[in-house]
């Protein structure tokens, strides 16, 4: 693959490219899922994202890139540097944003023993799969409703306790994989089981531009990247940076931004008003509302930065009525206007 | 174009070109040259515009259509056939196991679609590509390169591939998968072509390759984009995709034709390749579009739509210049003038441009031995009983572990037989004993495909298709947990009509009983057999069909459409029969007030549960249906 679409030329889409901004600012989140309509740019938007992350600081040598900071003892194997020396070697690289491609075999996706070691050497060793190269970046997995059940629920394990443990083929490996889970998928093609779509943090819907002059403009651009890719990301390179810079702004700001104790309760109120079981949507509601203010460049959560993100946050969390017509994002609006109402009221 | 037409010319030198092409372009365009111009277009840009869906059976025409496109590529170009039961090593790549254990390390082999680079692929039987293939392909489409995560390997290679596709479906086979034929440009039917229809190529290989070192030159003006962009949204066209590729066609047309901008006969081309194909919708008599989306179109070009005289020649004659207006009004004529004809009736129905229903019921073909379905990983044993599949990697991986002992040892037996006089072998270079072999574990999912038949006819619809249209909607809520496909038939009036093929969607399932009127007679028979007809499809793709009949019973049109109670009740009786001998199982849902004797007669020739509903709750009818499931 070439060039990347660059972010900041992607024509609307406004939900999703803020979701995926996000999880960029706080990988805590949980993973984003992408459902919409085939032709909708949902991969373009996952791969134009990856063009636009900061670099990160790694440990050189580590098959994991863990962060300088965490001075382990000893990483997992087959990394042999010593996270602890003083003198560790560091260098700066992408964030990786690793493509999960259909028919991949369990094996490589969480590592197994290494072939070639064990043919030529008679070796018992470790080979890191994709969960390694993901780690502190992002798992991609495009039409996630076609992948193996068991592959989905390994992942999904895995992003939610950031550590892979392999134990298979006598070998006895745990290692760091914290990862941002992107799913993406359209719903006519098999719905994803209702029990994982709530395990993903934020869940965004994408539908095709139906006004003309948008559709126009999306056409245009493509065409402008498809003749002269280098040209065009030129073109679009300053808005790209200016989007990386709020990005890593953001992310310096996330620790300070204050979550007031209104906000926490209007989340809560919007939950029960849903019905949505447990936690987890309070607290992804929370964070992804500070998230939003982070980017905003607000210290402070308000109202308007949890109304825009409860959508997102919230909609695949609702009770499943499969045969209530008015879908979850109705239902989620209605909510936020019973809950949000006065509030925007007051406010002004 | 200016010139409007001298007979379709293949290419002549530079100077012509123009010419010729643009004849091609506007002249009498039979089925043929749009089949034709779609094979140049392919082979100027294969992975550019995707590929070519092509509908049409084996035969004399698609082989003609299929050589052209082999002349017109330039040769050495990569031309493969992948067969429908590729697996995923051939197809991605994977380990090449001869050079694996020769080397003693692994050694990856690249697939079909990477060695098919620069090329086009061929595709069969393209209907019956599964999901994941078929989702596989795609990726690789939109990527121009195949990465595979297999056997211990990483793989990553360019594969920038055009591929054709050939749907071969009978009427009542699934279209190709949509994630494959959303990609693929252009969409041909060579179904209505005769032997002798077929005409002459519209371009010779060295035009190919002048138009593919034109291709990066070529602009589109923005009148044409936004044409496009208009024609699809008025013929009901949302992906985003593909009015995209129909840039991507028309900039292709205009190379072949040697031009270095898009004009209006090259947008007009790909409307009527790339638009019309996938038309969901008329602009014209549709009430409410064209007002508030399509300004571009006050009143939609009144002829009626035909699929072979392009309707618009006459814009030709007056001026080169086109206002935009004009040019958008021009490229949605021409898309319209290819839509099917039968698109109306379709639409009317309220299922757009999909195969639909009936004939042809295929019986017995149901066994499936245990080495089909989804691979779900290994476990150990030996390969060859009961056909259970070796899978060379896990066994070498259960080996690999163990090599440097077990040559410990092979030395040791080595060392003793020299002892003894013997001359030893040598050693392998892997030794691979009987407890590493694994042998691949298939898990065939049994998906039940609950098929309802409703009877919307006027005496149910009097009584109870309301009731009866609730406990559908239970029922699905059932299959929704349970993940079910379900299918909605009604009948009523002359026949019956399959409301919605096999799904997951619920959501479809219950817009389409939303949607079901009801009045008219009582065509029971033609309800049973449709049904049963989706019971066999859905038993011949592997999944447990269970029938679910809502009825009063009270059959009074016949097979033939006609009026007659006796006849219409035994032609119902006859085919509640041929269920019951396909062994499908079914559930009788008695709508009638009382409950009624026909209803359960009719259950029992069938086989069926008989379940009245005036009795039945909830509960019980879902409990039924599990029952039967069963």
């Amino acid at each position: 693959m070439g060039v990347a679409f660059p972010f900041s030329a992607i024509v609307g889409q406004e939900e999703m490219k803020r979701a995926l901004l996000i999880a960029a600012v706080d990988p805590s989140i949980g993973g984003v899922m992408v459902f919409g309509d085939r032709g909708t740019g949902k991969s373009t938007a996952v791969r134009a994202l990856a063009a636009l992350l900061p670099e990160m600081v790694a440990v050189e040598g580590c098959p994991y890139h863990r962060d300088p900071a965490d001075k382990v003892k000893t990483c997992a194997p087959p990394c042999t540097v010593d996270h602890a020396d003083p003198a560790l070697r560091t260098h700066r690289i992408p964030v990786p944003v690793v493509d999960l491609p259909l028919g991949a075999t369990e094996d490589r996706v969480v590592g197994a023993l290494d072939l070639e070691r064990a043919l030529a050497h008679g070796e018992k060793a470790f080979e890191p799969g994709l969960l390694a190269r993901a780690n502190r970046g992002f798992l991609y997995i495009d039409e996630v409703n076609l992948l193996e059940d068991h592959l989905v629920d390994l992942l999904l394990d895995v992003a939610a306790s950031g550590e892979n443990v392999i134990e298979r083929e006598g070998l006895s490996v745990r290692h760091p994989a914290r990862f941002v889970l992107v799913g993406s998928g359209n719903p006519e093609e098999g719905e994803l089981r209702p029990q994982l779509l709530d395990r993903f943090g934020l869940s965004v819907e994408v539908s095709t531009p139906t006004d003309l002059d948008v559709r126009i403009q999306v056409v245009r651009r493509r065409d402008a990247f498809e003749r002269d890719p280098e040209g065009f990301v030129a073109e679009w390179a300053a808005a790209d940076t200016e989007v990386r810079d709020t990005l890593s702004a953001a992310k310096q700001r996330l620790p300070q931004v204050e979550v007031p104790e209104q906000a926490l309760e209007t989340a809560s109120r919007l939950c029960m008003a849903l019905g949505t079981d447990g936690l987890r949507g309070e607290l992804t509601l929370m964070r992804a509302a500070r998230a939003v203010a982070a980017l905003d460049g607000a210290e402070v959560v308000s109202q308007a930065h949890m109304r825009g993100v409860a959508p997102s946050a919230l909609r695949h969390r609702l009770r499943r009525d499969p045969l209530d017509e008015s879908g979850s994002t109705a239902r989620v609006a209605r909510a936020i206007e019973e809950v949000f109402g006065g509030a925007e009221v007051a406010a002004q | 174009m200016s010139q409007p037409a001298a007979g379709p010319d293949t290419a002549g030198p530079p100077a012509e070109q123009r010419e010729s092409a643009s004849a091609t372009l506007a002249a009498v365009l039979g089925p043929w040259d749009d089949a034709a111009l779609a094979a140049a277009l392919l082979a100027v840009d294969p992975h550019g515009l995707g590929g070519v869906l092509v509908r049409g059976l084996p035969g004399p025409v698609r082989d003609h259509w299929q050589e052209l496109v082999r002349r017109l590529l330039p040769p050495e170009t990569p031309f493969r056939k992948i067969p429908l039961h590729i697996g995923d090593d051939r197809l991605l790549g994977g380990l090449d196991l001869a050079a694996t254990l020769r080397a003693g390390r692994p050694v990856a082999q690249r697939g079909v679609l990477a060695e098919s680079d620069g090329g086009v692929v061929l595709l069969p039987m393209a209907e019956r590509v599964a999901t994941g293939t078929a989702a596989k392909l795609a990726a690789v489409l939109d990527n121009g390169s195949v990465g595979a995560e297999r056997d211990g390997l990483t793989l990553k290679a360019e594969a920038r591939i055009g591929a054709v596709a050939y749907d071969e479906g009978g009427e009542d086979d699934e279209p190709v998968a949509g994630a494959l034929a959303e990609r693929l440009a252009l969409h041909i039917d060579l179904t209505r072509i005769a032997p002798r229809d077929i005409g002459e190529a519209p371009a010779e290989a060295p035009d190919i390759v002048a138009a593919r070192q034109r291709l990066c030159r070529v602009t589109v003006p923005d009148d044409a984009v936004k044409a496009l962009c208009g024609s699809a949204l008025a013929l009901g066209v949302y992906s985003m995709r593909i009015p995209l590729l129909a840039v991507r066609v028309a900039r292709a047309a205009a190379a072949l034709d040697g031009r270095d901008e898009v004009d209006e006969t090259d947008a007009a081309l790909a409307a009527r390749l790339v638009l019309a194909p996938r038309a969901t919708q008329m602009p014209a008599g549709q009430e409410e579009e064209p007002a508030e989306q399509e300004p571009e179109e006050p009143e939609p070009p009144p002829e009626p739509p035909e699929d072979q005289e392009p309707p618009e020649e006459s814009e030709d004659d007056e001026q080169d210049q086109l206002t935009p207006e004009e040019l958008a009004e021009v490229i949605l004529a021409a898309a319209q003038a290819a839509v099917p004809p039968n698109l109306l009736a379709l639409i009317q129905a309220g299922l757009g441009p999909k195969r639909r229903k009936t004939p042809a019921g295929k019986a017995g073909a149901r066994k499936y031995g245990a080495t089909r379905g989804r691979p779900s990983g290994t476990r150990a044993g030996m390969p060859g009983q009961n056909g259970a599949r070796l899978n060379v990697i896990e066994t070498l991986r259960s080996a690999a572990p163990w090599q440097t002992l077990r040559r410990r040892e092979f030395e040791m037996m080595a060392a003793r037989a020299r002892e003894e006089g013997y001359t030893p072998a040598n050693p392998p270079r892997v030794l691979v004993r009987r407890d590493d072999f694994r042998v691949m574990r298939y898990r065939q999912r049994t998906l039940t495909t609950t098929i309802f038949a409703v009877d919307a006819s006027g005496s149910a619809a009097l009584h109870r298709l309301a009731e009866a249209k609730g406990a559908v909607e239970l029922l699905l809520a059932e299959c929704y947990v349970r993940r079910d496909q379900v299918a909605v038939v009604a009948f009523r009036g002359k026949g019956a009509e399959v409301l919605l093929p096999p799904t997951r969607s619920l959501v479809r399932a219950k817009r389409s009983l939303a949607r079901l009127p009801g009045g008219g007679g009582t065509p029971l028979a033609a309800g049973v057999e449709t049904a049963a007809m989706l019971a066999d499809a859905a038993a011949h793709h592997g999944q447990s069909p269970v029938l679910v009949m809502l009825t009063d019973g009270r059959a009074n049109v016949g097979l033939d459409g006609k009026g007659g109670r006796a006849k219409a009740q035994a032609e119902a009786m006859e085919a509640a029969g041929r269920v019951r001998l396909a062994g499908h199982s079914a559930l009788v849902l008695d709508t009638a007030p009382r409950p009624d004797p026909r209803a359960r007669q009719l259950a029992e020739a069938m086989d069926a549960t008989y379940l009245p509903l005036p009795q039945a709750d909830a509960a019980s009818i879902s409990q039924a249906v599990q029952a039967a499931a069963k």
